[in-house]
């Protein structure tokens, strides 16, 4: 039993770094409408920087961490002012085909400039292990669990508590009726795109901090991200959260467990199959509703 | 023919518009005095609704478009709203997924204190008691009317300087109809809102304000105090049916 809680702990640090990312693929979709394919390499871009910042110019890890958040939000924002917005009048095919081309561009592009070998990022957790009833569990996956939820948390209150939040929700479901509210929509969907870029850089920065990373390491990250955010759902912002805890738990029990048999290979291949059956079953996703309407 | 006082707060002149190749207003003018109730009368596809459009700025218009002394024809609609013009859109632009107090709130969007903004919200709110109590229900889950009284209480969150009401009395009950229009006529009477109301309910729309004009194919075709056009001939055959 202690077993199984171990691969729990192992999971759910997964789980947060696809939560994170996840997280931002629903926020974009509730206020684009798209998916952003290029999502999983923003966060490689900006783990990248945070790499520079620590290794080249001696920043503190979380000084860097920071900044690189700051450096993040921005790169979002304009990401969505000068690409998003231009290409949104052309239709959603377009824009879809913006973000691989933007995928594959920072794919590129973080190998010219930082070369693709591949690299390691320090962990700000220490390598220890506490005992918790009988559980080992790593410090570091602890840490990384900690700041995914905290992250989630803050962007919860965020959109639920703040005016701002508000009003970035009424421009994603209500664009119209929001402009003549006098709300600067196109203002909101920057900032929108802001924070998922924020999200990304953390998921991407806390996957670099278990693993050594190169400039593809975040494609996997992506596709169990945006398994997690269509079982949850692709609109609900908890549905795509609790996806990812449950892909996170899923596949580290699938490896702790059956990997004598079953060979990592198929851990992806076995994950995206129970995928689709749970999706034929519920099309909405688990967490996926339908909104109440009376004419 | 057209009422152009050095007073007016809204002044169309010689408006176009259109829909892609189709011309949907063929030169209005047009004044809304301060403190005044105003009704836009017209059969369907008179350009009644592109008139609004033309001033809140979600339809493209050449011709002069003046709010309070300012040409207001290059603004998009975010700027529009801010200038203090509150446009409630046909079909009423209810935030069906949230709940009926955050679309309230959302009135206040172009306002920066926001405990005025909580204040003002209570006390449009008290208009419609009817959605008063179900503050924290989804707003999709209103019926028509209650949408309507919403959409209503909402706009006068931002403290509207012109209030743009299009076809509020579309699909209600006749009792909400009759709730929303005194509502409507208080708002005007007693607090001095100015309002542009367009409506297809012509009786109604005449014992509401003030003075009229009447739509036809995007034109003026004419104007004038509304207890004289309830009396007009063609307009008592046109649209009050009697």
């Amino acid at each position: 039993m202690t077993e199984f809680f171990q691969y729990v702990v192992v999971g759910l640090a997964n789980g947060g770094i696809y939560a994170t990312l996840a997280l931002a693929l629903v926020l974009i979709h509730r206020a684009t409408g798209i998916v952003n394919f290029a999502q999983g390499e923003m966060g490689m871009f900006c783990t990248f920087i945070a790499w520079a910042l620590i290794t080249h110019h001696g920043l503190p890890y979380w000084g860097a961490f920071f900044l690189t958040l700051v450096v993040a939000f921005f790169g979002g924002a304009a990401t969505c002012k000068l690409v998003i917005q231009p290409l949104s009048r052309t239709g959603e095919l377009t824009v879809v085909m913006a973000t691989i081309a933007l995928l594959i561009i920072l794919n590129g592009l973080a190998g010219w400039i930082w070369s693709p070998e591949v690299k390691f990022l320090e962990s700000p957790f220490p390598l220890e292990v506490v005992h918790v009833g009988g559980v080992v569990m790593n410090v570091q996956d602890l840490g990384v669990i900690g700041v995914s939820l905290l992250c989630v948390a803050i962007v919860f209150v965020f959109f639920r508590f703040t005016r701002l939040g508000l009003q970035m929700r009424a421009s994603a479901v209500g664009p119209a009726t929001s402009r003549l509210l006098g709300i600067r929509v196109g203002l909101m969907l920057s900032i929108g795109w802001g924070l998922a870029a924020m999200l990304s850089a953390v998921s991407g920065i806390m996957a670099a901090s278990r693993l050594p990373f190169d400039p593809n390491f975040m494609l996997i990250v992506l596709t169990y991200a945006f398994a997690a955010a269509v079982l949850g759902g692709i609109d609900s912002p908890v549905g795509s959260v609790v996806g990812a805890f449950l892909i996170g738990i899923g596949i580290s029990l699938l490896s702790g467990y059956a990997s004598s048999f079953l060979g990592t290979e198929l851990q992806l291949p076995l994950a995206l199959a129970v995928l689709m059956l749970v999706l034929i079953v519920r099309p909405a996703g688990l967490f996926g509703q339908v909104v109440v309407r009376r004419v | 023919m057209i009422g152009a006082s050095p007073m007016a707060l809204l002044e169309l002149d010689d408006v176009e518009a259109r829909y892609g190749p189709i011309k949907a207003l063929h030169g209005v003018s047009l004044s809304v005095e301060e403190g005044q109730a105003v009704s836009l009368l017209g059969a369907n596809g008179a350009g009644k609704t592109t008139t609004l459009r033309a001033i809140s700025g979600t339809v493209r218009r050449t011709g002069d478009v003046a709010f309070d002394g300012r040409r207001i024809n290059r603004r998009p609609p975010e700027a529009v709203a801010r200038l203090g013009i509150s446009h409630v859109p046909e079909g009423r632009g209810i935030y069906d997924e949230l709940t009926v107090w955050e679309n309230v709130i959302l009135g206040g969007s172009i306002r920066r204190d926001r405990r005025g903004v909580k204040r003002d919200a209570e006390l449009a709110l008290r208009h419609f008691p009817r959605i008063a109590d179900r503050r924290k229900q989804q707003a999709g889950t209103l019926s028509g009317g209650e949408q309507q009284m919403l959409a209503l209480a909402r706009a006068l969150v931002s403290r509207p300087r012109l209030l743009l009401l299009d076809e509020p009395s579309l699909g209600l009950a006749p009792t909400a109809v009759s709730e929303l229009f005194r509502v409507v006529r208080h708002l005007n009477r007693e607090e001095g809102l100015t309002v542009l109301v367009v409506e297809q309910n012509a009786r109604i729309a005449l014992t509401s304000t003030q003075h009229a004009y009447v739509l036809e194919v995007g034109r003026v075709v004419l104007d004038g105090p509304s207890e004289d056009l309830a009396r007009h001939d063609g307009v008592r055959a046109s649209y009050l049916g009697y």
